[in-house]
């Protein structure tokens, strides 16, 4: 067998030797605010590295397992779709544009919220629920996606993300 | 772009190692890129390495952990067994393919 100090091999640090650890805080529950801490901690799990999510407010729209199936996306008041409010405020636009970003959503192969939960879960990710809004909204674990790990309080979460990169969204 | 000699072979790689010609590859050559990576293959390593391949040649990309799950049939938690830490890294240079390049 031929030597192989002179081919390059590709660097796959455990980010174990990094310390590497991320905690994503989810507090919105539209449908087009859920998918990007999704689709980063689906990433950060990937790249081997220690992902939590934590839901906290609208947030728990995304666990809530009566409307993690059925996030909206609302296009009035949002610039960046470029349409007149007077229009995207008629009755109905906000099944029509949630039913447009659901395809153009589908089209690219990224799936729906309740089975990219499935997938990062599989991946190892921890999921969590905040206890304020837990206690405000009247839910309790039961109503949650089973895969959630805890309801925890903001001490307990201040534990978890000791040392970790946090992203708010 | 690097040429590597592995298995008294010249094997085009990119400046990771990534193979950047699927068909260099062959079986024999997977042991010997997972044993640069710390891994040894077993039966359903190759089970996985195939479909990757087979999905690679019929789509032109390499497939994610979820189409490796959806089309596949192999589900995300046995990847992270079978490819600790960076599953869809460590099987696409295992099969001599490219990193996939979608986000999920």
């Amino acid at each position: 067998m031929t030597a192989t100090d002179t081919v390059p091999v590709p660097s796959f640090d455990d980010a174990d030797e990094t310390g590497r650890k991320l905690v994503i805080i989810c507090s919105k529950g539209s449908l087009d605010m859920a998918y990007p801490g999704l689709v980063l901690a689906n990433a950060a799990l990937g790249e081997g590295i220690e992902t939590h999510i934590f839901f906290t407010f609208w947030g728990f729209e995304i666990i809530n397992t009566k409307t993690m199936g059925d996030l909206k996306f609302v296009a009035m008041g949002n610039p960046a779709t470029h349409m007149p409010n007077a229009v995207m405020g008629l009755p109905g636009m906000t099944a029509l544009s949630t039913k447009m970003m659901r395809k153009q959503i589908a089209d690219l192969d990224i799936p729906e919220i309740p089975e990219f939960l499935d997938l990062i879960h599989a991946s190892g990710g921890h999921l969590w629920a905040c206890r304020m809004s837990a206690d405000m909204m009247k839910l309790t674990e039961d109503d949650l996606y089973e895969g959630v790990e805890g309801i925890i309080s903001a001490t307990d979460f201040m534990e978890l993300s000791e040392g970790a990169q946090t992203l708010f969204i | 772009m690097p040429v590597a000699t592995m298995l008294g072979r010249e094997i085009h790689v990119d400046e990771e190692g990534f193979l950047t010609d699927p068909s260099e590859w062959d079986e024999e050559l997977a042991k010997q890129l997972a044993t640069n990576i710390g891994l040894e293959l077993t039966d359903r390593h190759f089970e996985a390495i195939r479909f990757a391949r087979e999905d690679q040649a019929a789509q032109g990309e390499t497939p994610t952990l979820r189409r490796m799950q959806t089309v596949g049939g192999f589900p995300t938690k046995e990847l992270f067994g079978l490819f600790p830490k960076k599953p869809a890294k460590k099987l696409s240079y295992v099969a001599g393919l490219q990193k996939p390049v979608g986000c999920v």
